[in-house]
């Protein structure tokens, strides 16, 4: 779907169309506020609950939206009564493999899709074009039978393997590479640069952008898939942290602050990452398109 | 490899070279593209192509073959049985039903999807002080996981949940509504998620395409006396209907493979008796159960979650064509 890279940054600039001012635009921030309201308040709301206090009602009748006393209790228990720190490693590990392997294979392998003139560019766009008609959730039971008979079951490799590059990133980091002048390239040649020379210092200097947005993508995408690692693993030694916190739906169902807790850590190093990298984050939704 | 000794006596444009590569015709190449060998691409390619077809293509290919064999979930590929496993889906009415709830996800799901996110991104669109401020608290949702979200509107929609006991005490209702295990209220429910999860995306999606529509056209337009509204509908709608159609398409596919809200909301179970339960849940349920699974049975659903998504595709294309020729 790069169809969505509809738009430049540079066009943007002047995405302004007609100036708000005094009245109106003091109407503007209040439906602004109340609409951020509506948005996060069904978010927030209810992870505030994981600071209430032990023996404060969490729901139902007498159960007040915002902790009359604050309490860290609930986090405490997550942190000491479950296998939290294990399930945040194990994310860590397969967000990890899957950063390194995405970066790797989408640099080099966009690079030369980049590249014209050679005999089966055709053939290997057509490859991976073809792999996005095809949702997930269709090809899931075969990675699974795949992954089942490479004896990877319930292991972290065996998460990681098929999600370790995404078709998006190739054409990611294609389109990135595509942007670069033949004149450069010719330029370095003249100099005596082989490929290899020229990929490293040439080209991959020019996309750090591009590249950024990949592991971005990659990370996040690997923290949050819940629906793969559900299939794959089975022992609590290999639980991913989406699985993790969902799996303190049934353990925990009687003091839900934990499950609420367990939410609160899955967040808020997404959250963080965010808010420092948003302007790539918006450049991955807008150039490929990619939903995280 | 180019050689130093290559670059200082680059070959001459004769007909040979020509002639030797012809589908390049070497003239709009660069120097580059026409010095590399024909081995290098391979090696380059090797690598990123061969996962590729590894985790996507093999796999496909293999779902279709698992869809005719009697495959169990544990071991082994099966033997071939012919079309057993889809006259078994046909005679099924879990699957049907499972059919019926993706289906009816879709089509509440897509219409809201294609115009709140439209809503929000006009609203946003102007470039006053602190818009950016804006732009990035409205993302949240979009960056918090489905589970992590899942887990928070539970205790919202929970039987003793915010929600209804703020009907409660309002004397809206005497009985508390069941959010999360009523048949379709669960599903409803679960469609709210998705679309509080998705807005903010599809408004990035949507301020991309507003930045693009030609400003005097508003101004045309207010000089002629149209109000806000009337702008929306005639400068706006208009100018962002590619993006419209794409977030159609791309919503659709989203909720017919719709799992995850599902499953949390309903702790795994897909509602009482699972009568809630998704077409991806049923793939999942009856392709990797150890003791009643039959991974061939969860490879036809699967074949089929894949041709209702390319039909549903083709048919927003001819629509969209048809749309266009009016």
């Amino acid at each position: 779907m790069t169809t969505a890279a509809l738009t430049s940054r540079r066009r943007r600039g002047r995405a302004g169309f007609g100036t708000v001012q005094g009245k109106a635009l003091a109407l503007r921030y209040v439906i602004l506020s109340v609409v951020g309201v509506l948005l996060l308040g069904p978010l927030l709301l209810p992870l505030m609950a994981a600071f209430k206090a032990p023996g404060e009602p969490v729901f139902g009748q007498g159960a007040s939206l915002i902790p009359r006393e604050w309490s860290l209790d609930a986090f405490v228990q997550l942190f000491t009564q479950t296998e939290i720190v294990r399930f945040i490693g194990n994310s860590l590990i397969v967000c990890g493999l899957t950063v390194v392997s995405a970066l790797i294979l989408s640099t080099v392998g966009g690079y030369m899709l980049s590249r014209r003139g050679w005999k089966g560019r055709g053939i290997a766009l057509v490859v991976v074009l073809s792999t996005m008609i095809f949702p997930f959730e269709s090809i899931m039971l075969s990675l699974y039978a795949q992954v089942r008979d490479l004896g990877l079951y319930d292991t972290l490799p065996g998460i990681w393997l098929p999600m370790m590059l995404g078709p998006f990133h190739l054409l990611l980091m294609r389109a990135a590479f595509l942007g670069i002048a033949d004149e450069v390239e010719d330029a370095a040649l003249l100099d005596g640069a082989g490929e290899w020379h020229r990929f490293w210092y040439i080209f991959l200097p020019q996309v750090k952008g591009s590249l950024t947005v990949v592991g971005l993508t990659a990370f996040i995408a690997a923290w949050q898939d819940y629906l793969w690692p559900l299939l794959i693993t089975q022992s609590s030694g290999n639980t991913t942290m989406m699985l993790g916190i969902a799996q303190l739906q049934s353990s925990f169902g009687t003091d839900y602050r934990v499950v609420l807790a367990g939410a609160i850590a899955a967040l808020v190093p997404i959250a963080i990452v965010f808010f420092f990298t948003q302007k790539y984050f918006f450049k991955g939704v807008e150039e490929g398109g990619l939903k995280f | 490899m180019a050689t130093l000794t290559d670059v200082k006596r680059p070959p001459r444009q004769t007909e040979r070279a020509t002639k030797k590569r012809p589908r390049t015709s070497g003239k709009d190449l660069n120097g580059a593209a026409r010095f590399r060998p024909a081995w290098m691409p391979l090696l380059w390619l090797l690598a990123p192509i061969g996962v590729v077809a590894a985790f996507y293509l093999y796999p496909f290919l293999n779902i279709i073959f698992l869809s005719f064999t009697d495959a169990s979930p544990l071991s082994g590929n099966g033997d071939f049985v012919g079309l057993e496993n889809y006259q078994f889906l046909a005679n099924d009415p879990v699957f049907w039903n499972a059919v019926l709830n993706s289906v009816v996800y879709a089509i509440c799901v897509v219409p809201l999807m294609v115009a709140l996110p439209l809503l929000l991104a006009v609203l946003l669109k102007d470039h006053i002080p602190g818009i950016g401020f804006f732009r990035s608290l409205f993302y949240i949702p979009a960056i918090s996981s489905l589970v992590v979200v899942s887990l928070a509107w539970t205790a919202i929609l929970k039987d003793n949940g915010t929600l209804n006991t703020t009907l409660m005490d309002l004397q809206l209702i005497s009985e508390p509504l069941p959010f999360l295990t009523g048949r379709w209220f669960l599903l409803f429910s679960a469609m709210a998620v998705t679309l509080w999860q998705g807005l903010p995306y599809y408004m990035v999606l949507y301020l991309a395409a507003l930045s693009n529509v030609d400003r005097s056209l508003y101004e045309a337009a207010a000089v002629d006396g149209a109000g806000p509204i009337r702008r929306f509908f005639t400068v706006t709608v208009p100018g962002v209907r590619i993006m419209m159609s794409l977030v159609g398409i791309l919503t659709m596919i989203g909720s017919i493979k719709i799992f995850t809200e599902v499953h949390l909301l309903s702790n795994g179970s897909g509602g009482i008796g699972g009568e809630s339960q998704t077409l991806t849940m049923y793939i999942r349920s009856v392709g990797l159960d150890p003791t009643y699974g039959s991974l061939g049975q969860g490879a036809a659903g699967s074949v089929f979650l894949f041709l209702l998504t390319l039909g549903l595709l083709l048919m927003s294309q001819r629509l969209n064509r048809k749309a266009e020729e009016q």
